[in-house]
């Protein structure tokens, strides 16, 4: 799985560490963060929940 | 120029917002907008016509469509309260303008509520809750629980966020409550006029003698450097002080009365008191506390198939897009096992709520301490005898009379 972050458009919600907080967390800047060693996602289900949850689509996954 | 258009019919579209009967349900009236059409039209205030977005996948949509603008300063831009309408081109920070001057003001004020920061603060709020239900119990067994406890949980946390001083708590919630809350134009504007003069002075003095609150890292950050004058940064704090009393106040008084009105649910809670995360957000999705939100189409949008033209009045039915039976299932029923996911309790888009995360904690452990303390609290009246706000207000009690 591979997840895309668009820190640009990140608005610090925090839906992406409620929805999936093994793999997302947010910066000092509170701007969204991968948690370092888990970037593919860990195999995590909530991961794919992801992308609906935050407000202003700065994330995406795909495959591979 | 004159937005409203003439209905083919000859019959006006039914008048928009209705006050609610029950504290935690949509009028009854507004069943008429929940058929297949995720779009319906709808008579705003001044007689003007309106999109009503009733669909919880077009409504998502469309909060996060740069096509639509929040900018309250824009001389067309949709009025919902009579009260509002001579507010002159007033630009709010934050809610009432769009990017990419709300993206520069969102920017500098993301850390102050990012996640690590609220976990941090939680044991804060906490000792407030216990101070405040430590009161209410020894004066008790009989309360308001909006005044002794769902109001002064906000106003204490967001002033020891702001760096605010609580003692000054008299003045500035019962202003905040006649800003948001006035029948009127001329007490809106008196209260605006207030608070304005309040946090002005406060800004200066904290230029003066800094102390160590959000609004200090502002000023200290901001105003110094050139980035915001004094005025936005007055402005700020207003939108973050009124905004910090007038949305969880509703959501922690509202949570208790709905959970008391629905005992099988309140039971799960008391059994598992680890359940309280998903009961506050089933509560943000049944309850609905913003009922509505306000855009103006600014280039034309195709949804729902119908056409939006530059320069419709718009309005997101928050409270009929969490009840859309094509997201929730038997979306009516309060359940607090259900996943109550993607509801827009907080809105969507840019402008989802800044302070969510705090609303979150301070409702959570508001509740959560609440019924872990009083198991046996209870209405103190019949539900119907309940005081609530007006159709256009955040929606929750005036006063709840409470005993155990």
């Amino acid at each position: 799985m591979r997840i895309t972050i668009d820190r640009d458009r990140c608005i610090g919600s925090g839906q992406c560490v409620m929805t999936a907080p093994g793999v997302f967390t947010q910066d000092d800047d509170a701007l969204v963060a991968l948690v370092p060693g888990h970037e593919d996602g860990s195999g995590d289900p909530r991961v794919l929940d992801v992308p609906m949850a935050c407000p202003v689509q700065a994330i995406e996954i795909s495959e591979g | 120029m004159t937005e409203t258009e003439i209905r083919p019919t000859g019959s006006p579209a039914p008048s928009f917002p209705l006050d609610r009967k029950c504290p935690y349900q949509p009028p009854q009236a507004y069943a008429d907008w929940r058929g297949d059409s995720p779009l319906s039209r709808v008579t705003l205030v001044d007689g003007r016509e309106a999109w009503l977005v009733t669909g919880h996948a077009e409504g998502r949509a469309l909060l996060a469509d740069p096509r639509l603008s929040s900018d309250w300063g824009h001389p067309e831009f949709p009025v919902v309260v009579q009260r509002t309408e001579d507010r002159g081109g007033l630009a709010f920070p934050l809610i009432g303008v769009d990017d990419p001057l709300h993206a520069r003001q969102r920017r500098m004020l993301i850390p102050s509520f990012g996640v690590k920061r609220m976990n941090a603060i939680r044991p804060m709020i906490q000792s407030l809750v216990d101070r405040l239900l430590d009161d209410m119990l020894a004066k008790g067994p009989v309360a308001d629980l909006v005044s002794a406890f769902a109001l002064p949980v906000p106003s204490m946390a967001i002033c020891e966020l702001l760096g605010v001083p609580y003692g000054d708590h008299d003045f500035f919630e019962e202003r905040s409550r006649d800003f948001v809350g006035a029948a009127t134009s001329a007490e809106a504007d008196a209260a605006f006029a207030a608070l304005y003069g309040y946090l002005f002075e406060l800004v200066a003095k904290k230029q003066a003698d800094p102390g160590d609150g959000l609004l200090d890292e502002l000023i200290a950050r901001q105003l110094e450097e050139g980035a915001l004058d004094h005025n936005e940064v007055v402005m700020i704090a207003l939108v973050l002080l009124v905004a910090g009393h007038e949305t969880s106040v509703n959501a922690i008084a509202l949570g208790a009365l709905t959970l008391l009105q629905h005992p099988e649910q309140l039971d799960v809670l008391l059994r598992d008191p680890a359940a309280i995360s998903g009961v506050v957000e089933e509560l943000l999705r049944f309850t609905s506390v913003s009922d509505f939100m306000v855009r103006m189409v600014k280039e034309d949008i195709e949804v729902g198939g119908e056409t939006l033209k530059a320069g419709d009045a718009l309005v997101v039915s928050i409270s009929l897009m969490n009840r859309d039976a094509k997201a929730y299932e038997d979306p009516d029923t309060f359940d607090i096992r259900r996943s109550a996911k993607h509801h827009v309790g907080f809105g969507h888009g840019i402008h989802q709520c800044l302070g969510q995360n705090l609303a979150r904690a301070e409702i959570e452990i508001a509740l959560g301490t609440l019924f872990a303390r009083i198991p046996g609290l209870r209405l103190a009246v019949p539900l119907d005898e309940v005081p609530i706000k007006a159709g256009h207000d955040a929606q929750g009690p005036v006063e709840l009379p409470v005993t155990w």
